[in-house]
């Protein structure tokens, strides 16, 4: 386990961060469960990672081991720092503290092998541009930079829009999509590069239920194809369905686990409920003393 | 700020002399009020227009490929939002072509040979660029506050810098100041050549690293997360907006180059949807924008030519603004017109067909006559609106006048008329059945949406919802129709069987 020597938190510095020291007991122990073996192989291991904003911590000291072949939910309330905890695994944010090993390497080495799903909303869906431009986006780094996209590059890129159930919109412009279609479109792109760990943002948030339910399949068969994946999801019920475990965030992890273990009333309520009053007001302190300076 | 400038020139017109603080403006603000505008008699047009000086081909030459090239470039930083950067930049080149004028003769260069201005107008544009990105990294400012910052302080320093240059024994500084407004007339070949070069230089950069920049534009944080250095990305983009900026500011002028680097990009949107082509447009917009007003500027030569391409330019814009193919003005007005036009299609078929099934004999109803004034209070339309409507359906054959003021359908207009209803009640029952709409509004939330169903959705509606259509071909309502109440007020005889309408109608069928 990579947390537990660095562990001055769980020694009880901040005992307010109770939660913590718990949910590290708890992890350690489904960690000597699964055995040591996999650690080499995790898809993803992310240790004491700490991001700021202007001093303002946004998580906390999150630690996370995601095993192979799973689907890994990402549930918290507004502001927890879900889409923060993806952009710092991909180093898309500066981290302030942390490490952070896709099958254990940096994620500039394996860059190739991680696909992204970004927020829907993240980009200008009146840019103009048309679907199969944005499917092939997923393949620029393989088409190398300067190199011009050829057709065999499309043919891939129709591919993946056929997989997504959309072939037929591939000419259209992507501003007359609806919002299920904007989505397939996003995880079309992710599917194009044939990656082994994927991360994806809110790819649930407001589609129809056709495109939900041609979202999960295709996880599914990620799945199978013994992928692994992590989904930053805010509909809880359909959390145990869709999910092989779960991490609750809420500035630090709160719990994290197999989801019929994890998914509890007690871990949602310490989730979404109480919040660390001391974490809170150390930070508010932070502020304070930066303001000053 | 720049308007400013200009307007207390012009303010001040009367005492102009007196001012001795605005020494550089002096020039321009003489060249703006003192001269007179000759109008052009049709020989000077012709001279121009037949490109007859062998200055103004070069001038056209020049501007013509400065146009392609901002053009080119604007359309990555008018997606990238970052137009405004482009200003900033430009009026950050000022000082350091002040700076080039004095400190040229200690390096032992002509202070006023175009390639030493320029480059002291590089140099402080890039110092520019980098205050905006420090302003806007290492404080808590935005990225606004940084631009009008960066663009008010070099401004005010470059005319600061200008005057005292106008106060320097060996100065002879004349013609510094054409790069604040622009002065095509002072133009010659090698400048034209360097902007060839520089515009060429732009145009490879962009087709070599075109998928590149556009991913940058479309998601950043995509670009990212594939490896793309993202910061240099975005330098490269400001360097591109650096070299049109630097090879613009002769002919077009620091404080118009903004206009060079956004219109054409802003009209070319309004074209077409697709990106290569909206950069092809962009940059013809450009460059014609440089011909036609360097041929004004030559035509007018007291004129800033900064000012005659920017109004070209504009010109062209408010051109596209309205006529343009994808998202001008008159399209969107004209695409609402035939939406609405069919909106009211469809709400006088499923009228008649509301009306005639009533009378039970839909189904067969082709050459029944319907009372034209049942049709006008089943809706709140015009008579005129609803008259234009029917003169439209009779003419497509839907429909037939009869010699009583009333209408009825044709077969065609029978079968289009139940595929209406037949879609709208399907549309109803979703409503009713699965999105818990109240039945008493579920008409006009069906009438809301139905003008825009797919064939696609009709079927999945039809397969969701099991439903056959009856012998009719048309589902029953889910609610009791709304024809019947106009039944009412028209008059219950009239539907009983008697098709003759009251005679008031008469009148006001034409």
């Amino acid at each position: 386990m990579t947390g537990t020597d660095a562990s001055p938190v769980g020694d009880g510095t901040i005992q307010a961060a109770d939660p913590i020291v718990r949910y590290r007991e708890a992890d350690q122990s489904a960690g000597d469960g699964r055995g040591v073996v996999v650690n080499v192989t995790l898809p993803l291991s992310v240790s004491d990672l700490t991001v700021a904003w202007h001093r303002k911590p946004v998580i906390w000291d999150v630690d996370l081991q995601v095993q192979p072949g799973q689907l890994v939910g990402v549930v918290g309330p507004n502001g927890a720092g879900k889409s923060t905890l993806l952009k710092a695994i991909m180093d898309l944010v500066p981290k302030a503290s942390g490490r952070v090993e896709i099958f254990g390497q940096s994620y500039r080495q394996s860059r190739h092998r991680v696909g992204y799903v970004p927020q829907r909303e993240s980009v200008d869906w009146d840019f103009p541009i048309s679907v199969l431009d944005v499917v092939t986006m997923g393949l620029y780094g393989k088409i190398g930079w300067c190199m011009p996209v050829l057709s065999k590059h499309r043919e891939i890129a129709r591919r993946a829009l056929e997989q997504v159930g959309i072939s037929e919109l591939a000419n259209r412009q992507i501003s007359q999509l609806s919002g299920g279609q904007q989505q397939r479109t996003f995880l079309a792109r992710a599917l194009v590069q044939d990656a082994d760990l994927y991360l994806m943002d809110e790819p649930f948030a407001a589609v129809d239920a056709a495109t939900e339910k041609a979202i999960v399949e295709i996880l599914r068969e990620m799945r199978k194809a013994g992928k692994t994946a992590l989904v930053i999801h805010h509909d809880l019920p359909t959390v145990p369905e869709y999910f092989d475990s779960v991490v609750l965030l809420n500035m630090r992890v709160v719990a994290s686990g197999p989801t019929k273990e994890v998914f509890t009333r007690e871990n949602l309520e310490r989730t979404y409920g109480g919040r660390l009053t001391l974490l809170d007001e150390a930070t508010e302190a932070m502020r304070r003393r930066e303001r000053t300076l | 700020m720049s308007v400013l400038l200009l307007l207390t020139v012009f303010t001040d017109g009367v005492q102009i002399s007196d001012i001795k603080l605005h020494a550089p403006l002096l020039a321009v603000a003489e060249s703006l009020t003192n001269r007179s505008i000759a109008w052009p008699d049709w020989e000077q047009w012709k001279r121009v227009l037949q490109l007859q000086d062998y200055n103004t081909r070069v001038v056209m030459t020049g501007t013509g490929l400065l146009g392609m090239a901002a053009g080119l470039v604007g359309s990555f930083t008018l997606l990238r939002r970052r137009a405004l950067m482009g200003d900033a930049l430009s009026h950050a080149t000022l000082p350091g072509v002040g700076l080039a004028f004095l400190l040229a003769p200690y390096l032992g260069l002509n202070g006023k040979s175009l390639p030493v201005l320029l480059t002291g107008a590089a140099l402080s544009g890039i110092v520019g660029v980098a205050a905006i990105l420090y302003i806007r990294n290492l404080t808590r400012l935005k990225e606004d506050a940084a631009l009008g910052i960066v663009l008010s302080v070099f401004f005010g320093a470059g005319i600061a810098i200008l005057t005292i240059v106008q106060q320097v024994p060996s100065g002879h500084a004349a013609g510094l100041e054409s790069f604040i407004y622009g002065k095509t007339a002072s133009m010659i070949a090698s400048d034209a050549q360097l902007i060839a070069v520089a515009g060429l230089l732009s145009v490879i950069i962009i087709a070599l690293l075109f998928k590149e920049l556009t991913l940058l534009c479309f998601d950043e944080g995509f670009a990212g997360s594939r490896g793309y250095p993202v910061l240099i990305l975005d330098l490269l983009i400001m360097a591109l907006v650096v070299v049109v900026t630097i090879i613009g500011l002769q002919a077009v002028g620091l404080v118009l180059m903004i206009a060079l680097l956004v219109i054409p990009a802003a009209a070319a949107r309004f074209w077409t949807h697709d990106l290569k082509r909206m950069m092809l447009i962009s940059s013809g917009i450009g460059g014609i924008g440089g011909l036609a007003g360097s041929a004004m500027s030559a035509v007018f030569p007291n004129l800033p030519s900064g000012a005659m391409i920017v109004i070209v330019c504009s010109s062209l814009f408010f051109f596209s603004l309205l006529f343009g193919r994808s998202r001008g003005v008159l399209v969107r007005i004209a695409r609402r017109w035939e939406l609405n036009r069919s909106v009211d299609r469809q709400h006088l078929l499923r009228g008649m067909y509301e009306l005639l099934e009533a009378r039970e004999s839909a189904a067969g109803s082709a050459g029944i006559s319907v009372p034209y004034l049942q049709l006008l209070r089943m809706r709140t339309w015009s008579s005129f609106r609803l008259l234009r409507q029917i003169e439209r359906c009779r003419h497509n054959g839907l429909l037939v006048r009869n010699d009583d003021a009333g209408l009825s359908l044709t077969e065609a207009g029978v079968v289009e008329a139940s595929r209406l209803a037949h879609e709208h009640r399907l549309w109803e029952l979703y409503l009713i059945t699965q999105a818990d709409v109240a039945p008493g509004r579920v008409d006009q939330a069906a009438d809301a949406i139905e003008h825009v169903l797919e064939p696609e959705l009709i079927a999945q509606l039809e397969q969701l919802l099991e439903q056959q259509r009856t012998s009719g071909g048309v589902v029953a309502s889910p609610h009791p129709l709304e024809s019947s109440a106009g039944q009412r007020a028209a008059g219950q005889q009239a539907v009983s069987g008697d098709t003759s309408p009251p005679p008031v109608e008469k009148g006001r069928m034409p």
